[in-house]
């Protein structure tokens, strides 16, 4: 019998924590998978967020730092600023990168920082429970918006890619999703990009993964599927933003 | 050994690069503004990194992930500064990581003033962020002692695996005072087995942490940071005393203050009065045997601050009831001078004008 599948090596054996259904577990196969490819796990460092993924370390086969609400692309300027040859990397979700820790985020990428964030926007808190995210939709209910997200009451979704894609700095933008097999297989050959534009030095990158929350959007995974693409996909459109010119 | 004429804050980073400091991480805060100045210009060309943070609290993130990374790494700030790094240094004591912060303290609550100040003792001796945690925190007196004592630091902080504080006032930063280098006093050291610097494929991933979400996990790993804590008590703890023996009163002050004391005690010895000092060099751990020697016949300690009494606390545990604490203290950037303490002095002694 011939092996068809295997887990990557990226990963650890640890079992995951998350819900059923949430697609954090594919997010991490791909990020695991990419720094096999690339030929670069012993030499990478990743930075675990707080939020749902804060167990990441457990998770990723490579050395890890588990960092402070909003920290991670802090953490990781320090850790790339020691190991500039190291491949250095978040995985930060919504509430992480584009509310508590916007600062940090914005100002790795105007520094150029050669490192990459992995960003999941599920737009919701997942961890604490459903509260509102930077990115929860207008009219998307959550626990402290049980009314639903109101324009005039809490504001408009923060749309990262483009507000990062306007900073000199960010060499790599893209935003993707894990809806279905052929957008998994783009989101993998997107964060390989982000990887390689790392390795080569090209500056700060960072691929913004739309995902699902079954649990706390209240409905069955096959159904957070749907919605995402009904959703999400029309305000956070799917693309690339940044890509470095070629040398 | 030459003698330079420098700063305080440009010691403080000249002193770092001479401990093997090539890494610093820093956001502008007057008056503490030479040493980012300092490091921005001598780290580069030694291949260290210099980053100009987007906040302190970026900055002492990055001193999180350059020390879990394996580094020697500084950063400093002043008092309001030093208060957005206290999440920082919360995560960085308990994930057991090496590395030197120095607050050049000015006048608070609040944005307060520029001016020097002691009011940050409260937070930085009893840690200061949230959590069961403390860590070394020393008060030089004079440059020399400043260049001293940042070395020394580096060397605690990766010999106990924790983050140490050099505790100036803005007096200690911004005066200039001649000063030597001597070479650092080096310890024999752990290896940094712990650091990520990537597995190399060879062992297993090293992971720095501070979420330990089992009771059951975490007490044992807060009683592993307490037991450390007693061994610094144990091994760390400095101090100096200076004409104690039979004082009428023996004053207790660290850093400037320390100085216009010794004014202090010249003028009461002209008036026949014998006032002593205690001079914390640790804040943490405090000295507590120096206050165990003194003759019962002392008539009380007198504890002077740049702030509205802090350290008095810490002297009043010291002090057990056995012998009565007093305080005077200047704030808001206002300095004791000596004939204020002087008279304070003869106050206590029933002298008073």
């Amino acid at each position: 019998m011939s092996l068809v599948f295997e887990k990557t090596e990226g990963l650890t054996d640890v079992p995951f924590h998350y819900c059923p259904g949430c697609t954090h577990g594919i997010v991490h196969r791909l990020v695991a998978e990419n720094l096999v490819d690339l030929g670069v796990l012993g030499s990478s460092t990743g930075v675990a967020p707080v939020g749902c993924a804060v167990f990441a370390y457990n998770y990723f086969n490579c050395d890890m730092q588990e960092a402070a609400h909003g920290r991670a692309p802090a953490v990781a300027t320090g850790i790339k600023r020691v190991h500039p040859d190291n491949l250095i990397f978040t995985y930060q979700g919504d509430g992480d990168l584009a509310a508590i820790g916007t600062a940090e985020t914005v100002h790795a990428a105007v520094r150029g920082e050669n490192i990459t964030i992995i960003f999941i926007n599920n737009a919701i808190y997942g961890m604490t429970g459903g509260q509102m995210a930077p990115t929860t939709l207008i009219g998307q209910k959550a626990t402290t918006a049980p009314y639903g997200r109101q324009k005039d009451v809490q504001g408009s979704p923060l749309r990262v890619s483009e507000m990062l894609s306007t900073i000199e700095g960010a060499a790599f933008i893209e935003r993707v999703a894990v809806n279905n097999p052929g957008n998994v297989r783009k989101a993998k050959k997107a964060i390989k990009k982000a990887f390689e534009c790392q390795i080569q030095k090209k500056g700060f990158s960072m691929v913004e993964i739309l995902s699902t929350c079954p649990t706390n959007w209240g409905m069955t995974p096959v159904d957070s599927l749907g919605w995402l693409e009904e959703n999400m996909m029309p305000y956070y459109p799917l693309g690339n933003f940044r890509t470095p010119e070629e040398d | 050994m030459e003698k330079l004429l420098m700063k305080g804050n440009e010691a403080v980073g000249a002193a770092a690069i001479k401990a093997g400091c090539r890494h610093f991480f820093g956001y502008p805060i007057t008056p503490q503004n030479e040493i980012p100045e300092y490091m921005a210009k001598e780290l580069p060309p030694l291949g260290g990194t210099f980053v100009q943070a987007e906040s302190e609290i970026a900055a002492i993130n990055m001193v999180y992930g350059a020390a879990g990374a394996g580094a020697r790494v500084m950063t400093s700030s002043s008092s309001p500064g030093i208060a957005l790094k206290q999440e920082g240094i919360s995560y960085i004591a308990a994930s057991e990581l090496p590395c030197v912060i120095v607050n050049m303290m000015r006048s608070s609550p609040g944005l307060g003033g520029i001016q020097p100040a002691q009011a940050d003792y409260f937070m930085s001796t009893r840690g200061g962020g949230n959590g069961d945690y403390y860590m070394p925190v020393y008060a030089p007196a004079s440059i020399q002692e400043t260049v001293e004592l940042v070395m020394e630091a580096f060397e605690v902080a990766d010999f106990y695996c924790t983050p140490v504080m050099v505790l100036g006032d803005g007096m200690i930063g911004q005066m200039m005072e001649s000063v030597e280098f001597p070479e650092p006093k080096k310890r024999s050291l752990p290896a940094k087995d712990w650091a990520t610097v990537g597995t190399g494929g060879k062992r297993k991933p090293n992971i720095i942490n501070s979420l330990r979400i089992e009771p059951d996990v975490l007490e044992p790993h807060i009683q592993k940071l307490l037991d450390k804590y007693e061994v610094i008590k144990e091994n760390e703890t400095l101090y100096e005393k200076v004409n104690c023996e039979d004082a009428d009163v023996v004053a207790v002050a660290y850093g400037t203050i320390s100085r216009v004391v010794r004014n202090a005690i010249k003028k009461c010895e002209e008036e026949g009065i014998k006032l002593g000092l205690i001079r914390p060099i640790t804040l943490w751990p405090f000295p507590f045997a120096a206050f165990e020697e003194i003759s019962p016949n002392t008539k009380a300690f007198l504890s002077v601050e740049m702030s509205a009494g802090q350290m008095v606390d810490d002297v009043k545990i010291a002090a057990n009831g056995r012998i009565p604490v007093e305080f005077y203290g200047r704030y808001g950037g206002n300095v004791p001078q000596p004939d204020e303490i002087v008279a304070k002095v003869k106050d206590i002694l029933g002298g008073g004008k």
